[in-house]
């Protein structure tokens, strides 16, 4: 493994990150929370799902946060050393409020209930396969832009 | 009124992710994201037993659109798995993204049937 991290939340593997827990971190990853999923709620009111249709707005909240994840931490872990509590209020808080994977998985199972089995399995894969090439596009980008050599 | 629960809800969420994904780490000295695999398991289950119970929208707002959605996380699910993948882990990378999808569904699937059998 390199010295990058994994995990976005807290990877134990990097040494700063063994140490950062403290009150002033748990208050920026709930406030970054609380805005992230002030925003997904926005998009799910503004195109709400009818029973058994495409849910549009949770697969479009968790795609637009994979690509802005690409981003947030190839700056944070790649480019620039960033202020301590940067990647728990975006990464851990706003993108984590943001994007959620339980909506998802429930989605997917009204869907079938509704008797829509195919547009739940559609939504399924395409959401994942959507949601990993847009970090890997995130990622690339961002360290294009910013001339990163990967090591 | 609903907005203020989705806050209150996400703010208590978002945390306890990080503490439950911290908690799992400590315990297990591996490159695979067991932390997130079982928050977004464990939040699935519970986002599941909520909608199949006849709450009110109150309710929902709080525990299922702030609290289940800021818990569970897709964003650190996708980079981590592209993150194995670019650490030559592709074993790990693929298994993460199945484990993550099949077990959240059983686990939805779960906490529906159990809601179903008590409501």
């Amino acid at each position: 493994m390199t010295d990058r991290p994994t995990d976005v939340d807290v990877d134990l593997h990097v040494p700063a990150r063994r140490t950062e827990l403290h009150w002033p971190l748990l208050a920026a990853i709930a406030a970054g929370g609380a805005l992230g999923a002030l925003a997904r709620h926005g998009v799910q009111a503004a195109l709400p799902t009818p029973s058994g249709g495409f849910p549009w707005a949770t697969f479009l909240a968790n795609v637009s946060g994979c690509l802005l994840i690409g981003v947030l931490m190839v700056v944070v872990t790649e480019v620039r050393t960033a202020h301590r509590l940067v990647r728990p209020f975006l990464g851990v808080g706003v993108l984590g409020g943001y994007t959620t994977f339980s909506t998802y998985v429930v989605d997917t199972l009204r869907t079938v209930a509704a008797g829509a089995p195919v547009t739940a399995l559609a939504y399924l894969g395409a959401t994942l396969v959507a949601a990993l090439l847009a970090v890997v596009a995130g990622m690339r980008l961002t360290r294009r832009v910013a001339g990163v050599r990967i090591r | 009124m609903t907005l203020l629960l989705i806050v209150l809800g996400a703010a208590l969420g978002a945390p306890l992710r990080y503490l439950a994904d911290r908690a799992v780490q400590a315990r297990h000295d591996t490159s695979f994201p067991w932390g997130t695999l079982t928050v977004n398991i464990a939040g699935s289950a519970l986002l599941g037993f909520l909608t199949a119970l006849p709450l009110g929208d109150g309710v929902m707002a709080l525990a299922g659109t702030g609290f289940c959605g800021a818990l569970t996380t897709y964003s650190t699910f996708g980079y981590e798995t592209v993150r194995l993948m670019e650490e030559g882990a592709r074993f790990h990378s693929v298994a993460n993204a199945v484990a993550s999808v099949v077990a959240g569904l059983g686990a939805a699937y779960c906490g529906m049937a159990i809601a179903q059998t008590i409501a």
